[in-house]
């Protein structure tokens, strides 16, 4: 027991009465140099993030205020025109939030400002995480916990834009009920136990508010917290380039730096969501009236996560109700629902499918430029091609009025692009992916042409080429490639099925293939060059060389 | 790379690369790392940026103080959010834009590396572990006592069933309220929201009436569950277009039909209605129905037709239902036709 370092200033008193409670010392140790890699789509998961943060702070602010009562009152509030109306509590209270609460109308906006960010920033974290190969070995559970809290994220979206009661939030629950109904066999009993007896009834917004403001945040919380443990276990994966490996992370250390960038970039959202909230206005519930299951307003529209759902109710095609033994299954309905599903557990469950048709048991923590791996990129396009359509597709009516064009040929076009779009998304991304990859070859082999063209003494002319430098070069050659497996019989002398498949889905993914530039090319193409360029140390090396 | 290589690459290439990782790029210095003039500045602009900062937060509680709302007064509201929003947003972007800049400016900016390790524990801890579990497993008995095993199984199965079951009374059980709505013989159709009836004769061909039943404003309770059922919307059309259903001979009052608001797809009011198509559009997906013939769907998602309220008129020559809706009226399900 030697307590030779006895603290004496006010500071090392705290640290040591800390340290001695909690083991501070050494989760500062730990952690206080952890390095992050910097790139600014790494920055897409903060901004989820730090919005969530946000909407609990702005919703704190909005559950002082809110009622979510649906008994019936008469509007008393500064809202002239609605003066004297018929309406439920939740609605007047979501009015008195907005004009007879100072602060109120601010908040409700940051929240909601917040709440499309939220999702949005989750959206393109996933698609940042996906096009990048950032799902794999070890990281494919970190992506179902991420699609879950994504799910969760449309959950939050929905349940509180339906808290005000309004009459566009209230058409958007009767859009859900008639879908609940059409889910065979319980439909009914749901749409019952859910609103607490016949559409709108007098429950459900109590219930929604419990779900809005207790179990989903709950749920998104403890999503959250295993996301990031994750994230801690595993460390960030970073991009390609010189001295990145798979067995290295490299990038600026937690404290200072990255708190500071980390730290400033949560004010940086913040502000900005209050910024805009400050000077544009969404939702405008007062403009809507009252929930009224007789009135609706032209181009309804849902918040934009939800619009994919929407579109797919709209593209589906009309008289499918499919009657067996006189029970009906409304398709009109299933179809969307179980199209929807689909593309979600595809989404879901891609990382499993791609590393059991690579058989790539190593761990990857070295992130794939798109581009090189052409074949998940060209299948990423298409999954965000057929999103975007379904999306669309929920503004099939403003689209028709914009642009003076029939709605009925809006809608049509629209089905016809859900199955073309991904397709061509598909080919034409593919193609674009494997062009690149051979200009990076093309680049790596004979280096960058210059733009200066030559006239040799023997009347040739020729364009001067100039050569990479060692870390652009390696950041051309440093990729992982795959080649098609072949179906190969088992112990018993048999090809099964399952091999046969994944041989084919291995052919499918990396038949075409443009391969990294090899050392044996490499040197193929300098043979008349001299070599040393590659390894002079210059940033710029000052020797040209022709391209023959 | 030892503990990465001891796992299978599946089907990857394995090629000699063309040169060696070169490493890390040497480090450029910055300017403020160069000249302490310029360092000074970056300092001052971070400490101008924070300060910044504080006259934002001064101006959000300002526009707070200086806009109270006073009764019937939106611009205080308008104003009110506007200035507290613009101080935030400066005092937080203040913060933000003083941290980032200080972080590149005068904090280190060479890029440093740590080793990484794969997830995987080390075989003896692993030998550990599948250790201690077996001991756990002996010392309990779990493997071995099998009855124990399996009745803890079988109690774990059932006790989260009444936590299932206690939410049984969430909604009273649907029975046949979907195929049910206020309409009587003799309701009189109403305006919709004011309950004033409509005489036949006041319904000229083309006007179209947002209609409810007689009653349903007077109504204590359920008012708007019942109006989302009994919601119709009225038409006069010349009868000549109209096209004739034996079944449904009698069901019109000299060209004045009557269907049900509630779109058959999901349950939307059908409110749009086209005069010289005759065609009811959906404002939320778009269901087009033909008006003039019995409402079937000629575009769009929806599948069954809207149903018609059969009507005629009383001895005041007011417009009256002869029963309620022959069939459930709004989105399909699964035993509404039992």
């Amino acid at each position: 027991m030697s307590n030779a370092t006895e603290p004496k200033t006010a500071l090392g008193k705290t640290a040591n009465y800390l340290d001695e409670r909690l083991t501070l010392g050494s989760v500062l140790k730990n952690f206080g140099r952890k390095v992050f890699p910097d790139h600014w789509s790494f920055m897409l998961g903060e901004v989820a993030m730090y919005s969530f943060v946000i909407l609990i702070l702005s919703g704190t602010f909005l559950t002082f205020y809110f009622q979510p009562s649906m008994a019936h009152t008469i509007y008393e509030g500064s809202y002239a025109p609605l003066k004297g109306a018929e309406m439920t509590v939740a609605y007047s209270s979501s009015l008195d939030i907005s004009f007879d609460i100072r602060g109120g109308l601010l908040m409700r906006q940051v929240h909601h400002w917040a709440a499309l960010l939220f999702v949005a920033a989750a959206g393109l974290h996933m698609l940042r995480v996906f096009f990048t190969g950032a799902f794999r070995k070890p990281r494919e559970l970190n992506w179902l916990v991420g699609f879950f809290l994504f799910l969760a994220g449309m959950g939050a979206g929905f349940t509180g834009y339906s808290l005000p009661d309004d009459l566009l939030s209230g058409n958007g629950l009767r859009i859900i009920d008639g879908m609940i109904k059409g889910i065979p066999l319980v439909g009914p009993s749901i749409s019952s136990g859910f609103f607490g007896g016949e559409f709108p009834g007098t429950e459900v917004i109590a219930r929604l508010y419990s779900l809005h403001i207790m179990i989903i945040p709950a749920v998104i919380i403890a999503l959250l917290a295993v996301h990031l443990m994750m994230v801690v276990i595993h460390k960030h994966t970073h991009y390609p380039g010189p001295g990145r490996r798979d067995d290295n992370v490299v990038g600026y250390p937690l404290m200072p730096v990255y708190v500071a960038k980390a730290g400033g970039f949560f004010f940086l959202v913040f502000g900005v969501i209050a910024a805009i909230s400050a000077t544009f206005t969404i939702n405008p519930i007062w403009n809507y009236g009252p929930y009224d299951p007789s009135p609706v307003s032209a181009g309804t529209q849902p918040d934009w996560y939800i619009g994919w759902l929407d579109g797919a109710l709209r593209l589906a095609p009309g008289h499918m109700d499919v009657s067996i033994f006189g029970y009906v299954i409304p398709m009109g309905v299933m179809l969307p629902l179980i199209v929807s599903l689909l593309f979600l557990a595809v989404v879901a469950a891609y990382p499993f499918i791609e590393a059991w048709v690579t058989g790539d048991k190593r761990e990857h923590h070295l992130l794939d430029r798109p581009r090189n791996a052409p074949t998940r990129t060209a299948i990423g396009a298409a999954g965000v091609t057929f999103y975007a359509v379904l999306w669309a597709g929920a503004s099939t009516d403003l689209i028709a009025v914009f642009f003076q064009m029939s709605l009925n040929h809006v809608l049509t076009a629209m089905q016809v692009l859900l199955i073309i779009g991904p397709i061509l998304a598909y080919w034409v991304t593919k193609r674009t992916c494997l062009s690149l990859q051979r200009k990076d070859r093309e680049i790596a082999l004979h280096g960058r042409e210059t733009g200066r063209v030559v006239r040799l003494p023997h009347g040739e002319y020729i364009e001067i080429h100039e050569p990479v430098d060692k870390y652009e070069l390696w950041k051309l050659v440093d990729f992982k490639d795959y080649e098609p497996i072949m179906p190969r019989p088992n112990k018993d002398g048999k090809i099964t099925l399952g091999t046969k498949i994944r041989a084919s889905l291995s052919k499918f993914y990396f038949e075409d293939r443009i391969a990294p530039v090899s050392k044996a090319e490499y040197e193929l193409a300098h043979a008349d060059h001299a070599p040393e360029t590659i390894e002079e140390p210059k940033r710029k090396p000052k020797q040209i060389k022709a391209k023959k | 790379m030892s503990e990465l290589e001891q796992y299978s690459a599946g089907s990857r290439t394995n090629i000699e690369r063309p040169i060696k990782d070169p490493g890390m790029e040497p480090h450029r210095e910055r300017m403020t790392d160069k000249s302490e003039r310029h360092a000074r500045n970056a300092e001052r602009q971070v400490a101008l940026l924070f300060g910044i900062s504080v006259i934002g937060a001064i101006i959000a509680v300002w526009g707070f103080l200086a806009f109270p709302i006073v009764g019937g007064d939106l611009s205080a509201t308008r104003n009110g959010a506007f200035w507290m929003g613009i101080g935030m947003a400066l005092s937080l972007l203040g913060i933000g834009f003083g941290a980032v800049h200080w972080a590149k400016t005068l904090m280190p900016d060479a890029e440093v590396a740590e080793d990484r390790h794969i997830a995987r524990s080390s075989d003896e801890t692993r030998a550990k572990a599948v250790e201690i579990i077996k001991l756990a497993d002996g010392e309990s008995g779990f493997t071995r006592r099998k009855l124990i095993r399996r009745s803890l199984y079988g109690a774990l199965a059932f006790f989260p069933i009444p936590a299932v079951v206690i939410f049984g009374d969430l909604g009273p059980s649907v029975g046949d309220t979907l195929k049910h709505t206020m309409w009587r013989s003799g309701t009189r159709l109403t305006k919709d929201p004011t309950g004033i009836p409509i005489k036949a004769s006041e319904v000229t061909i083309g006007s179209v009436f947002h209609v409810i039943p007689e009653g349903l404003s007077e109504l204590e309770h359920h008012k708007l569950e019942e109006k989302a059922k009994a919601a119709v919307l009225l038409v006069r059309v010349n009868p000549a277009d109209l096209k004739e259903d034996p079944a449904k001979a009698g069901w019109s009052y000299d060209g004045i039909v009557a269907y049900s608001k509630i779109c058959t797809h999901v349950g939307c009011p059908v409110a749009l209605y086209e005069q010289h198509t005759h065609h009811l559009l959906c404002p939320c997906h778009q269901s087009t129905f033909d008006l003039a013939d019995h409402c079937k769907v000629v575009f769009g998602p929806a599948a069954r037709p809207l149903p018609q309220l059969p009507i005629t008129v009383d001895a005041e020559g007011y417009l009256v239902a002869q029963s309620d809706f022959l069939e459930p009226v709004g989105p399909s399900f699964w035993d509404m036709r039992k």
